[in-house]
């Protein structure tokens, strides 16, 4: 079934059943938290490299720490390097799962619940990544603070005008928010945890943070609305974090940076950058846990195009700023979109607009986007590609500015490459422990959306299957 | 109640093997005017707060609330630091650039809407509790699970341990129990 070219759809609803395989409730709570009861060893071969990756972020901060920011390759013109591309490629990646529980919530998208817990996991750990950046590129990040507005002894307060300090708010307030979502949702699956454990300290764990969760349908009266006010207020949040990560680029004066088209653009990319990653960790994933059920074709499917449709609205973005670079007449406007094309930094672009606006394409072929190996690739290229996104419009901007006197060329040292990988580890490190040790699918909502969960459900006289009745 | 123990009884727990079951069953138990009750359910049954007749949600109210709090603390605060307390000009910008402090009170609106959301909503539902009498049954436990449940409390007016317990087994209970507080 899972290979078909075209889905079964259920013969009263017309439309495709969310789980597949005709399955009860409780082999719902089994496939999902059976998992993280037993011990895998796939589990441990990933943990065990992510962990050495987050052995190399441990000792190039560690450098960092002793030595300064002098031993990235930060030169006069290019004081943002690889440490503010990683920063905007991190929050990216962290735009998918709030776009998944929030947007596609309000948007009754059902498919939503078998992707969002993981997605939203995605979505704090890439957080956590970006934030490192901009606190180690501060240089001094054990004065940090400085950038709250707290009274202090020389009576000033941080410049509320600047982009800079509405980023320390944007972010910091999306990752409480996203924690918060995340946390909520999984109330009812840790209590599920907490009932189904064997040992006397799982029970402890889970119950501590299930916090005596009862499935009382007064309290689901008003969980159901804390998450429907929840997906309100992510909604605007989430757009409006990528549009003040643009701001830090828009509000200033350089060409290439100061264009009213960034906010949506970035939004765009984000989206496009998040769904990306999120087939990349789902895609092994539902095959390694045998959720192929949970996490139909149908769900790779439609994240495919939401790729292919955030995908081509970012080279729309290209093409326009090219167009409106010409069509402004400025000189050092034309000269900035001309040498990304053909300047020093061409092989970036074109790596670029290789990944993000060619590859998403072959999604318009069905074959294409029902295959996971193809998504898994393909997925891989959008990921290089927004990651060379960020470092065309950071670099290639900064190292040609106004005065030719100080035209440079930037290229990165070997700890500017061990922190990106070390970040990496970071993600991976902290995804592998969420999938050790939480429900990596809502298991409540996942229930929800079977045809046997709706109250007016008629059970056929035999085996239950698909069928459905309204009376 | 029968029991000599010394005890106290905290009600009648009765489960149910579908969402369609205790739908039908609440639907039951709220006609017969109990007000001291409640539904278990692993999942969130659409309408089923309807069919028990319980009011809507004043969440929304907390919520407002505290936006608004959020919001006009952050608007206050940029105010007196830019244009008051040490008033500095920036980019030849009014000192009370209203403009260039949306971001933050919309960010600090929404934060405070997020905390009035999450604590609003484990205050309105008591959480967290980590002891309660249900917990007591054996077969409670599978609320998580797959099974449904209503309980009725001894503290309802209505209540009462033979008709109660009619009532439920009548409403297609597949098991009624006595549970100890």
């Amino acid at each position: 079934m899972a290979t078909a070219y075209h889905d079964e759809l259920d013969p009263l609803l017309g439309r495709k059943n969310l789980v597949e395989g005709g399955v009860s409730y409780h082999d719902i709570t089994e496939a999902v938290a059976t998992p993280i009861e037993v011990p895998n060893s796939r589990w441990w071969i990933a943990f065990l490299i992510s962990l050495s990756m987050l052995g190399v972020l441990g000792i190039a901060l560690g450098y960092l720490f002793w030595m300064g920011t002098g031993i990235w390759g930060l030169n006069n013109p290019i004081a943002w390097g690889w440490a503010i591309v990683n920063f905007v490629f991190w929050v990216g990646i962290g735009h998918a799962g709030t776009l998944i529980s929030a947007v596609l919530f309000l948007f009754r998208q059902k498919w939503r619940t078998s992707i969002n817990r993981a997605s939203e996991a995605m979505t704090i750990f890439a957080v956590i990544c970006a934030l490192l950046f901009p606190t180690v590129h501060a240089g001094r990040p054990w004065v940090l603070y400085w950038s709250l507005p707290l009274p202090n002894q020389m009576s000033m307060w941080p410049n509320f005008r600047s982009p800079l300090l509405w980023d320390v708010f944007a972010v910091s307030t999306y990752f409480t928010v996203s924690l918060l979502f995340w946390y909520v949702g999984l109330i009812p699956d840790l209590a599920t945890m907490r009932d189904r454990a064997k040992t006397p300290m799982r029970r402890f764990a889970y119950g501590l943070f299930a916090l005596g969760w009862r499935g009382s349908t007064r309290h689901w009266l008003h969980y159901e609305k804390a998450y429907l006010i929840f997906a309100g207020l992510a909604t605007p949040l989430v757009l409006s974090v990528h549009t003040v990560v643009s701001f830090d680029f828009a509000v200033s004066q350089l060409p290439g940076w100061h264009t009213t088209i960034f906010p949506p653009y970035f939004v765009a990319g984000a989206i496009f950058s998040g769904f990306a990653m999120v087939l990349t960790l789902l895609v092994p994933l539902r095959a390694w846990f045998k959720l192929g059920h949970l996490i139909t074709i149908k769900h790779l499917e439609n994240m495919a195009k939401i790729i292919l449709l955030t995908g081509t609205m970012v080279g729309y973005a290209y093409a326009m700023e090219f167009f409106i670079a010409w069509y402004s007449g400025n000189p050092y406007e034309s000269y900035a979109f001309t040498n990304r094309l053909f300047g020093d930094y061409w092989w970036a672009y074109w790596t670029m607009v290789s990944c993000n606006v060619i590859t998403p394409q072959f999604i318009w072929f069905k074959a294409i986007r029902r295959s996971p190996l193809a998504l898994f690739v393909l997925s891989i290229f959008v990921n290089i590609g927004m990651w060379f996104e960020r470092f065309v419009i950071t670099v290639t901007s900064l190292h040609h500015d106004f005065l030719p006197s100080s035209w440079d060329y930037y290229s990165p040292t070997v700890w500017d490459v061990a922190t990106l990988l070390g970040s990496f580890g970071l993600f991976f490190t902290l995804f592998c422990i969420f999938v050790r040790f939480l429900p990596m699918l809502a298991i409540a909502e996942v229930k929800s959306v079977l045809p046997q969960a709706d109250p007016h459900y008629h059970a056929p006289h035999h085996a239950p299957t698909s069928g459905k009745e309204h009376h | 109640m029968s029991k000599p123990s010394k005890k106290k009884v905290y009600g009648l727990l009765a489960e149910y093997d579908s969402a369609a079951g205790v739908f039908h069953a609440c639907e039951q138990v709220r006609d017969a005017g109990y007000s001291a009750w409640d539904s278990h359910t692993p999942f969130a049954v659409h309408n089923l707060d309807k069919a028990m007749g319980l009011k809507p949600s004043v969440l929304p109210w907390i919520v407002f609330a505290m936006g608004m709090t959020g919001a006009i603390s952050a608007i206050t605060l940029q105010w007196w630091t830019s244009a008051v307390d040490y008033p500095i000009i920036i980019a030849g910008k009014p000192y009370f650039s209203w403009q260039a402090f949306v971001p933050v009170t919309f960010e600090l609106g929404v934060l405070l809407s997020a905390f009035g959301a999450v604590f609003g909503m484990l205050g309105l539902n008591r959480l967290p509790m980590w002891y309660h009498s249900l917990f007591n049954s054996e077969r409670f436990h599978r609320f998580s699970d797959d099974k449904f449940f209503i309980a009725i409390e001894a503290r309802d007016p209505k209540y009462d341990p033979e008709r109660t317990r009619k009532l439920l087994e009548a409403s297609g209970a597949a098991h009624v129990e006595e549970v100890e507080d």
